[in-house]
């Protein structure tokens, strides 16, 4: 493996974008990975305000109207490599906001997301395992490379 | 020749490698401040690793020049002050005469960087980072200035930093009498701010501005600037301990007494920026421009006595 990538895989930093419609738990349970008991700081993992300097674009919440434009703003000012992950049962499948109005598609229409982490609101624990996931993805898409 | 391989070793190499090493102690100590465990030892190397790697993005309207060299600018300026600090710690006599005023110089020249590079980037928040940085400036400079008269006055009102050394190598360190420990407090202060670390990082605000003036650099450029703050982390404290310590004395148990003391300073920057929540930017200016500034005062008036 290119020492380029071991690197993004060692210093994923994330930045978080709720996509309108959350119930802001799941959000909630996003900063609780960063609480002393799961402290995924451990992993170089820290939030980022900017999505200029992101590497995980982490989205929680179902996709509404008015924000569809702006995630995909968000993500082509992203600098690439960037992984897209969706956390909760909203941005992967709408949830309980499936026949609304206001939430025509689901998130992976919109961008391509590459882990999913289903819950409402998932855990921590399973937060983290999601993450652990994305990064055998990625491995195991290199290896396929070669 | 052999100037060019000084640039390199003691500007970029120590202060990189020393750096970024110093920047881990900074998280790991936070982190355990929280009651957290914090990342890896080699976490801020893997950091700058992945930035470099990553794509360099211009935002629209930039200009483009400015936005590039002012990240170059900062570390370049950086690395000048490394190298004179070293050099003049090695062989105290070699440097010219007024280095001091140099060294004060390009030590604004980092702050600056980021003030250009956030206006260039042509992005409202950066603006607003770029020009608190600027009033930050303004407040930390006069205190800082009239602190670092203190060590000039007691070794007989030279402005060659390795005279300073010399005359603390005869007569004990300056933090040792009065005025200069009042100095010292005050320089201490100065260097939070110059670090832009917690009391007053206003102009970072990651609350509140997202980043502050670094907010539209990402990539390579990004990783230029979060190694300017890693280098500055170890040469501020670094010129503290030559001005106030006696700087780094390599025989013995010398050694490991001036170890300990630029150690000191940092865990004493560390603890400062975990126990202490952000100013505002009028509080942050009132404070240096208020107390600070009447104590550097009083620190010159007594170095000027003799104490
Ligand atoms: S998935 Fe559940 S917890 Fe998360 S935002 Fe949606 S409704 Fe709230």
């Amino acid at each position: 493996m290119s020492l380029k990538l071991k690197a993004l895989l060692k210093s994923p930093w994330v930045f978080h974008l709720c996509v309108g419609g959350s119930c802001n738990n799941c959000d909630i349970e996003i900063l609780d990975c960063l609480t002393p008991r799961f402290d995924i700081e451990r992993f170089g993992m820290v939030l980022v305000g900017s999505i200029k300097h992101a590497d995980v674009l982490l989205c929680t919440g179902s996709l509404t109207r008015k924000c569809r434009p702006r995630v995909e703003q968000l993500y082509e000012q992203a600098p690439k490599p960037i992984i897209v992950v969706a956390v909760g049962e909203c941005a992967l499948s709408r949830g309980m906001f499936m026949q609304s109005y206001n939430c025509p598609v689901p998130l992976d229409k919109v961008i391509p997301v590459d882990v999913y982490i289903p819950g409402c609101p998932p855990k921590p624990e399973a937060i983290i395992a999601g993450v652990v996931k994305a990064i055998e993805k990625i491995k195991a898409s290199i290896k396929e490379k070669k | 020749m052999v100037m060019i391989l000084y640039f390199i070793v003691f500007g970029f190499l120590i202060a990189a490698v020393v750096g970024l090493l110093l920047s881990w102690l900074d998280r790991k100590v936070t982190a355990r401040v929280q009651y957290r465990v914090g990342p890896p030892l080699l976490q801020p190397f893997i950091d700058i690793v992945k930035l470099l790697g990553k794509e360099l993005l211009i935002p629209k309207g930039a200009s483009k020049i400015t936005f590039l060299l002012s990240p170059i600018l900062g570390i370049v300026s950086i690395m000048i002050v490394s190298t004179l600090l070293c050099l003049v710690n090695i062989w105290p006599q070699k440097t010219f005469f007024g280095d001091l005023i140099v060294v004060l110089y390009f030590l604004v020249l980092p702050s600056l960087s980021i003030i250009l590079g956030g206006f260039a980037s042509c992005n409202p928040l950066a603006s607003i980072g770029a020009s608190r940085e600027m009033k930050l400036v303004l407040a930390y400079e006069l205190p800082f200035i009239l602190a670092i008269l203190v060590p000039v006055l007691k070794s007989g009102l030279t402005i060659k930093v390795g005279e300073i050394l010399n005359y603390q190598l005869l007569n004990g360190a300056i933090i040792g009498s009065w005025s200069g420990a009042l100095s010292f407090v005050i320089i201490l202060l100065c260097t939070q701010a110059k670090l832009g670390l917690v009391p007053f990082d206003v102009a970072e605000a990651e609350t509140e501005l997202a980043g502050g003036a670094l907010i539209e650099y990402s990539g390579p450029a990004l990783a230029i600037f979060k190694l300017m703050k890693a280098m500055m982390l170890f040469v501020l404290p670094y010129f503290m301990t030559i001005m106030f310590l006696g700087g780094f004395n390599f025989s013995g148990l010398a050694f490991i007494k001036s170890l300990l003391g630029f150690v000191g300073i940092i865990v004493l920057i560390v603890v400062i920026r975990n126990t202490n929540p952000r100013l505002r930017i009028d509080q942050a200016l009132r404070f240096f421009w208020g107390p600070m500034t009447v104590l550097a005062t009083i620190a010159i008036i007594l170095a000027s006595l003799g104490l």
